[in-house]
């Protein structure tokens, strides 16, 4: 049953084949036998994972009226909040902390009756493409242990992969959502900005950051969307505007006569050539379907990656000042005669690690008097820059896409000493940010020279989130004749023990 | 541009109140001074003519009505605080002797 998407399970509890106290222990046995291996949790919630099971079974045997997730388990990454639950956003600086109040993606989950497993490993505050700047170590890649499962959110992409959990809760903030669902074979979306509201998203760079949807199939990822989207007044960036018909997108799968834009600048150098295959075959299996494919280019998003290093620094200088270990969080060197500003040096110093404390102190020399306007002032004109090229692009296609990811999974250790390199695993997935618009990464294949698994990326305009599915769907269909069965039924390793 | 000196990550550090290890300073100097050099090509095509973005949507500052609603009890807010007197934080001290 593990092995199955989540709409199938939905289908079983639905026609009474099992329950979700029976589905939610099956999880939680999967994550006791290989999250040693795996380690995408940071916490299980054992007992609070089966009580909402047993209320939905409850509820289900009332003949009350549910939603499609009803009883089905998620992760949940642990930069979101949830109350009473321990939240660590992978870093030390919140050991222990346990948040008196639900992010409203969490009220929604609970609304709809999803049973929450536990917290999902993630680099440091979500900064990172790799879950090697966690505090709390690396999660693995369950077609590769010694791999990478991409990053910030690789604990959740990972969960997805090993069978431990059938959807999951991501952020993407430079593609912490859609570079892990690339490199482990998995669906990811990164919603409109605004989409999905951001209380109790701990803050890394707002004006970039999403929380969005994980899955294994379209289909799934686009329950997951429905659930958690909509209007929030407690975020004062959340749209004000009916959610796109998501679900009834990826029922559709309907390509024919759709324009697609190719992004010239998002393939070539630097794009394993194995990557680039898979891309390749994916237009034509689009082609064949009926869609119109075109180039497009967009000039301007090779100064994406520059101008990125510079506001989300910047932007994250700024928001992790609240951990000034006064209100909540560790406090380090309190002691008689020490005042209030050392101890916030020495707690910050222990609190945070090397990735997250370069990032503060690169934005607080991009925001400093004398350098604002060279560094972060021309940031915000490149990001005009990439919203026009994505407007212009955007008249001559109906969606857009590009690989997620340059390479394929690499392994744990590689770049961890070469924060560029480490860098460039974003070069496709942060325009998307850059412009508030909305992008998934699903499975187009194996890679040839690795036999691990590649993304395709298509993007949408702000709030034409269905666009996302309605393609997904479609290419996942076509795949799925091609390959025989789910890409992720190939994963070697770990995932086949299921 | 040039390169960024030890002391400069030192003045960035305190104002970040990051109390950094000598050794860790070393270390950022070189880093940062690569990392700088690599975004710094922003300012090839950011010219006078290009408006600034800094939020993806029109913002606009956004009002609720001014009526009491649930929020956390001190109780609560105050359940996560290092250390705490009364329904107060408690905070080491933040003036000097001699204030």
């Amino acid at each position: 049953m593990i092995k199955k998407s989540a709409s199938e399970m939905a289908d079983a509890l639905a026609n009474g084949e099992t329950t979700s106290v029976a589905l939610t222990q099956a999880h939680l046995d999967r994550i006791a036998e290989v999250d040693k291996d795996v380690h995408a949790f940071l916490y299980v919630d054992t007992e609070g994972a089966l009580a909402q099971a047993a209320l939905a079974d409850k509820k289900r045997a009332a003949g009350e009226k549910l939603s499609p997730l009803a009883g089905i388990p998620l992760a949940l990454k642990d930069v979101m909040v949830q109350k009473g639950i321990p939240t660590t956003c992978g870093s030390k600086m919140l050991e222990g902390w346990r948040p008196p109040y639900d992010s409203t993606v969490v009220s929604k989950l609970r609304a709809a009756d999803v049973v929450i497993l536990g917290k999902t490993n993630m680099d440091e505050f979500a900064m990172g493409s790799s879950t090697e700047n966690s505090a709390y170590g690396p999660t693995h890649n369950p077609w590769d242990l010694s791999r990478i499962p991409g990053g910030s959110g690789g604990g959740s992409s990972a969960s997805l992969a090993a069978f431990e959990a059938p959807l999951a809760i991501g952020t993407d903030t430079g593609g912490s959502i859609r570079q892990p669902a690339a490199v482990t074979g998995t669906v990811g979306v990164k919603p409109t900005y605004g989409g999905v509201s951001r209380y109790g998203l701990v803050a890394f760079s707002s004006s970039l950051d999403q929380a969005g949807p994980c899955g294994r199939t379209v289909l799934d990822t686009a329950l997951l969307h429905e659930t958690i989207a909509g209007h929030d007044p407690k975020d004062s960036t959340s749209i004000n505007a009916p959610v796109p018909a998501i679900v009834a997108a990826a029922k559709n799968g309907n390509v024919k006569g759709l324009k697609i834009g190719v992004i010239k600048e998002l393939q070539g150098e630097g794009y394993q050539t194995g990557v680039l295959n898979r891309f390749n075959e994916s237009l034509e299996l689009l082609a064949g379907l009926g869609a119109e494919i075109v180039e497009v280019s967009c000039s301007y998003f090779e100064y994406a990656l520059a101008a990125y290093y510079l506001i989300a620094p910047s932007e994250c200088s700024s928001n992790l000042a609240r951990f000034d270990a006064m209100r909540y969080g560790i406090r380090v060197g309190d002691a008689s005669g020490v005042s209030a500003e050392e101890v916030m040096n020495l707690t910050r110093e222990v609190g945070f690690g090397r990735e997250v404390k370069r990032r503060i102190i690169l934005g607080t020399y991009a925001l400093s008097s004398g350098y604002y306007d060279a560094y972060y002032g021309s940031a915000q004109k490149v990001r005009t820059l990439i919203k026009q090229d994505f407007d212009n692009a955007f008249t001559k296609a109906d969606v857009l896409v590009s690989p997620t990811a340059p390479t394929t999974a690499f392994k744990i250790g590689e770049k961890a000493d070469d924060p560029i390199a480490m860098y460039l695993n974003d070069i496709a997935t942060i325009p998307v940010n850059m412009a508030g618009i909305c992008g998934m990464s699903l499975p187009s294949g194996l890679a040839d020279e690795d036999n691990l698994p590649a993304g395709f990326q298509i993007m949408a305009p702000a709030m034409k989130d269905d666009r996302l599915y309605n393609v997904g769907a479609a290419l996942e269909t076509a795949l799925l004749s091609k390959w025989g069965a789910p890409i992720l039924s190939h994963v070697s390793g770990l995932g086949a023990r299921a | 541009m040039a390169g960024i000196s030890r002391d400069d990550v030192a003045n960035l550090a305190r104002l970040a109140r990051i109390d950094m290890a000598p050794a860790e300073l070393d270390h950022l100097a070189s880093e940062l001074g690569v990392i700088l050099n690599a975004v710094a090509r922003v300012q090839e095509v950011a010219g006078q003519d290009v408006p600034p973005t800094s939020h993806p949507l029109p913002l606009q500052n956004v009002y609720r009505k001014d009526e009491v609603i649930q929020s956390l009890t001190p109780e609560a807010a105050l359940s996560a605080a290092p250390a705490s007197e009364g329904q107060r934080f408690k905070v080491p001290k933040i003036l000097g002797e001699e204030a």
